[in-house]
Order: C-alpha cells, then sequence, then structure tokens
C-alpha cells in the first residue's frame, strides 16, 4: 500500500516538475508546480513526517505560490516571449542562453553526484523525531543561531521592499 | 469486512452528506433570516414554510443554461469552482464532531466521530482552507473579464491578509491545549470552574475568539467584509462569468465554507461537543446547537452590517487585527510558560 502510494507521488511530482519547464503558459506552469509540492507533501506523509508535509502546503503551495500566481496574473504574460530566434542554439546563442546551458550542466552534474552519494546515507536516522515536539526543540535549541540569523534575513528582506515600494520619499 | 472500517466509512459518508444539506439548509436559512431582519416573509410558497425552496433553486440551478465566455481560459475555467468546492469540503473533514462512540456496544471499540483523524489537525485545516484562495484567483483570471479579476484579485490579498490574524488566533489556543489534534483540544476543554463555568477556551481567550471570528468572516467573504461580490463595483465579483451548476458550486462552496468554519470555533473556543444536561453520547446536539449558533450570528451580521470599505478593511486587518493578536499570543504564551495550563 505504501509503496503503491510512493510511486504514485513520486511519479506525479517528477511528470509535474519537468511539465513546469516545458509549459509556455506560465499561469500552468505555476499551477504545475503546486502540484508538485502537493506530490511532495504526500510523500513526506509517507516518512512519517505529517508536521513537515502540512507545513509543505501552507508554506509553499499556500502562500509562497499564491505570491507567484498574483505576478504571472498581474504582469499578464499570457505566452513565454520566444524571440526571433527561429533554431534555439543554447550553447552558442546570445548570453542569457549560454549561461543558462552552464547551469543546467552544474545542475546535471549535481544531481547525478547527489544521487550516487545518497545510497550511503541513512534513510532516516535512529532517535530523530519528526513530531512537532521534537522538531521545534531541535530547532530552538541545535539550531538557534540559524534560525534566528534568517529571521533576520527575512525582516531585513520585508524592510527592504518597503522602503523600495515607498511613494513620498 | 471489518466492522471498524464499515463505521468509519459510514462516518466518512454520513460527513460528505451532512455538509451537502447545510448547504441547502443554510440557503433557506439564510433567506428566511433576510426577510424576518427586512420584515418580510421570504420564501413561502414551495412547501410548507417554504421549506422546499432549497430543492427548486437546484433544479432550477441544474436547468439554466451553461454560459462561458468566448476568450475564457476553458480548462481553468472548469478547474477553479471544482477547487472551490473540494478545498471546501475537504477543510471539514478533520473537524470532530462528536465524542468517541461504539454505536450503542455494537462495536467493539470506540471509533472517532472524523472524517480524518490527523494528529496536525489544527494545521491541516489551515493548510486546506489556504488552497480554497487558488479556486478564487483562477476563477477571476480564466475568465478574462475585468469584473472578475478585479473580484478574485481583491479576494485573495483579503484572504491571505486575514489568514495571519487567523493563524496565530489559532496559536494561542493550541498552546493552552498542548495539543495540534482537534479531539484532544475539544477534550481539554471539559469540565468547569468553580462548578459551573465550563471551562471553554473563549473564557481565556477572548480575544482570539474575537480574532478568529473577524478573520474568519474575512476569510469566507462573508459581509461586511464581503468585497469579492460587492454588487455596486464588481457585479458579481470573481464569478460574474459562470452560471447553472459552476456558479451552483461556487455558492455551494461559501456556505460549506461558512459550515467548516463555525464548527472549527465551537471546537477550538466553545468546547466541542461538551455541554451541560446531556449525556455524554448526546454530545452531537450540543455541537450542532453551538454551530447553528454560529451561523445564525454570520447570517444576522450580513444583514444588519453595510458593507466596509476595501482600504478600510486592509488597514483593519494589518494594522489593528494582525498586532492584537501578536500580542494576544505573546501574553498568552507568558501566561502558559508562568502557571503552566
Amino acid at each position: 500500500m505504501d509503496a503503491l502510494f510512493f510511486w504514485l507521488f513520486a511519479v506525479v511530482a517528477i511528470v509535474s516538475s519537468v511539465l513546469v519547464v516545458g509549459q509556455r503558459n506560465p499561469m500552468y506552469s505555476v499551477l504545475l508546480l503546486i502540484v508538485s509540492f502537493a506530490a511532495l507533501s504526500g510523500l513526506y506523509v509517507l516518512l512519517n513526517a505529517p508536521f513537515m508535509a502540512v507545513l509543505q502546503i501552507i508554506v509553499y503551495a499556500g502562500a509562497i505560490m499564491v505570491l507567484f500566481l498574483f505576478v504571472v496574473m498581474l504582469l499578464n504574460v499570457t505566452k513565454e516571449d520566444e524571440g526571433n530566434d527561429p533554431k534555439p542554439r543554447f550553447v552558442i546563442g546570445p548570453g542569457p542562453r549560454r549561461l543558462g546551458a552552464v547551469l543546467a550542466v552544474v545542475l546535471a552534474v549535481q544531481l547525478i553526484w547527489a544521487l550516487r552519494t545518497i545510497a550511503d546515507a541513512p534513510f532516516m536516522a535512529d532517535g530523530v523525531g519528526t513530531t512537532v515536539k521534537d522538531i521545534g526543540l531541535r530547532l530552538f535549541r541545535e539550531y538557534a543561531f540559524a534560525f534566528e540569523a534568517t529571521s533576520i534575513l527575512i525582516l531585513v528582506a520585508m524592510v527592504g521592499a518597503v522602503i523600495i515600494a515607498r511613494k513620498d520619499r | 469486512m471489518d466492522p471498524q472500517l464499515i463505521a468509519h466509512l459510514g462516518v466518512i459518508g454520513f460527513t460528505f452528506f451532512m455538509l451537502l444539506n447545510s448547504a441547502a439548509v443554510l440557503v433557506l436559512m439564510e433567506r428566511k433570516v433576510a426577510a424576518f431582519v427586512q420584515q418580510r416573509l421570504g420564501p413561502n410558497r414551495v412547501g410548507p414554510w417554504g421549506a422546499m425552496q432549497p430543492l427548486a433553486d437546484i433544479i432550477k440551478l441544474m436547468m439554466k443554461e451553461e454560459l462561458r465566455p468566448k476568450a475564457a481560459d476553458t480548462f481553468l475555467f472548469y478547474l477553479a469552482p471544482i477547487l472551490c468546492a473540494a478545498a471546501a469540503f475537504a477543510a471539514f473533514s478533520v473537524v470532530p464532531f462528536g465524542a468517541d462512540t461504539t454505536f450503542f456496544g455494537l462495536l467493539d471499540d470506540p471509533v472517532k466521530l472524523v472524517a480524518a483523524n490527523v494528529n496536525v489537525g489544527v494545521l491541516a485545516l489551515f493548510a486546506i482552507t489556504s488552497m480554497g484562495v487558488y479556486g478564487i484567483v483562477l476563477a477571476g483570471w480564466a475568465s478574462n473579464s475585468k469584473y472578475s479579476l478585479l473580484g478574485g484579485l481583491r479576494s485573495s490579498a483579503q484572504m491571505i491578509s486575514y489568514e495571519l490574524s487567523f493563524g496565530l488566533s489559532l496559536a494561542a489556543v493550541v498552546m493552552l491545549a498542548g495539543s495540534l489534534s482537534l479531539n484532544e483540544i475539544v477534550d481539554s476543554q471539559q469540565g468547569y470552574w468553580f462548578g459551573f463555568i465550563p471551562k471553554w477556551y473563549i473564557f481565556l481567550q477572548p480575544v482570539g475568539f474575537f480574532i478568529f471570528m473577524t478573520a474568519a468572516v474575512a476569510e469566507t467573504n462573508r459581509a461586511p467584509f464581503d468585497f469579492p461580490e460587492a454588487e455596486q463595483e464588481l457585479v458579481a465579483g470573481y464569478h460574474t462569468e459562470y452560471s447553472s451548476m459552476t456558479f451552483a458550486l461556487f455558492f455551494m462552496a461559501e456556505y460549506i465554507a461558512m459550515a467548516t468554519m463555525s464548527a472549527v470555533a465551537v471546537n477550538l473556543f466553545l468546547g466541542g461537543w461538551h455541554g451541560p444536561f446531556l449525556p455524554e453520547w448526546l454530545g452531537w446536539v450540543w455541537f450542532l446547537a453551538k454551530v447553528f449558533l454560529l451561523l445564525f450570528f454570520y447570517i444576522w451580521m450580513r444583514w444588519t452590517l453595510p458593507r466596509y470599505r476595501y482600504d478600510h478593511l486592509m488597514e483593519f486587518g494589518w494594522k489593528w487585527l494582525l498586532p492584537a493578536a501578536t500580542i494576544n499570543l505573546l501574553v498568552t504564551a507568558g501566561l502558559v510558560l508562568r502557571y503552566g495550563w
């Protein structure tokens, strides 16, 4: 039963992620990304981490993707601009495309490295709980500094955005 | 088959059936209360006391022509109402509505009266309700109409803004109960103080209850916060271009969301199915009575209060409600640390 659900969620996550990149309509890309996040959340449930699963939905699918959707809607880009290059030449093409190609190669190398090394790592460390209490204790004891630093970073970004968006300067 | 499983499936089916019915009953209730407030009779032709009016409405909606704007995005246009209704139904799945029961000894082990007993129930509910906003945004965008788009944008901005205060008011109750499971939160409200004041969290969290209800009204897009469908400005908001059953799905989703929010408020603040006089197995009577009271309050408010102004709504949400919710959370946290409920 668990294996069945694992394959279901895994296939949905991978197919929708591939389609996100393959879409010409950014609106559909955003929606497919939400589907992918939902499938990831299902995988978290299978890993016995319901708290992470729910957070995945609340934070990524619920909050961040709404923001993406807003931007796409308000910019009203219905179709991606394909430019006037009939045959896209990725490596010898102009600037941004060349950078994209390099990034793709780097990503592929990273992925292969990660997949080759993950087999040795333990699937789930023993004695590490996934309940709200366990996560809370680890977050505020062992990783307290990282947690606080991240929150300050986000606060700085927020204040910066407000200052940039202010009219009466 | 395992009798335990059959009982659980029965509970799930029953929840679904009652939610469908609640939408119909609420439509009738809304029209009757509106008539009462405005000194009219309200629907009184179909059936005794107009009680069959929802049925007539459903038949009418099914018979209507299905219209779709030519420039609309077909797939998303039909996906939006389905998403809305699905989120509304799914949200109720984690809400318990009665104490564990063996159905008068028919079962060996008691079964929980909830469709899905999730141990992070409060958060799951929060996650599912936050999915409902997609239905509204997509309806506004896919219709390819300026009224729909404005309605969709307004509604999503409103829902996102009030979700914060909503979440913070939930967190205060979670801290008091020390659990994220709705079942455990209800059970921690058992008993009385001084023998007569029920241990409901509304008495410990009066500010939290006010914030929760305000945010709930804004989340369900009900008056006085019903900007997404402000008739004078936006025709009908995000569902301007919808007709027939697709419209009915939005309509139904709104009423079911109302019922869900009331049920959650009852579980979190009003002691769920605990109450005096009735034995444990009749707890659902208390639950239904409390939910009915809150729903009446919802409808009463709609027909009494005029609509806010949109900028006032946003200002209220960000500058008053959110700070109040934050302070409430901090004070609660301090008290819980000091006295350890």
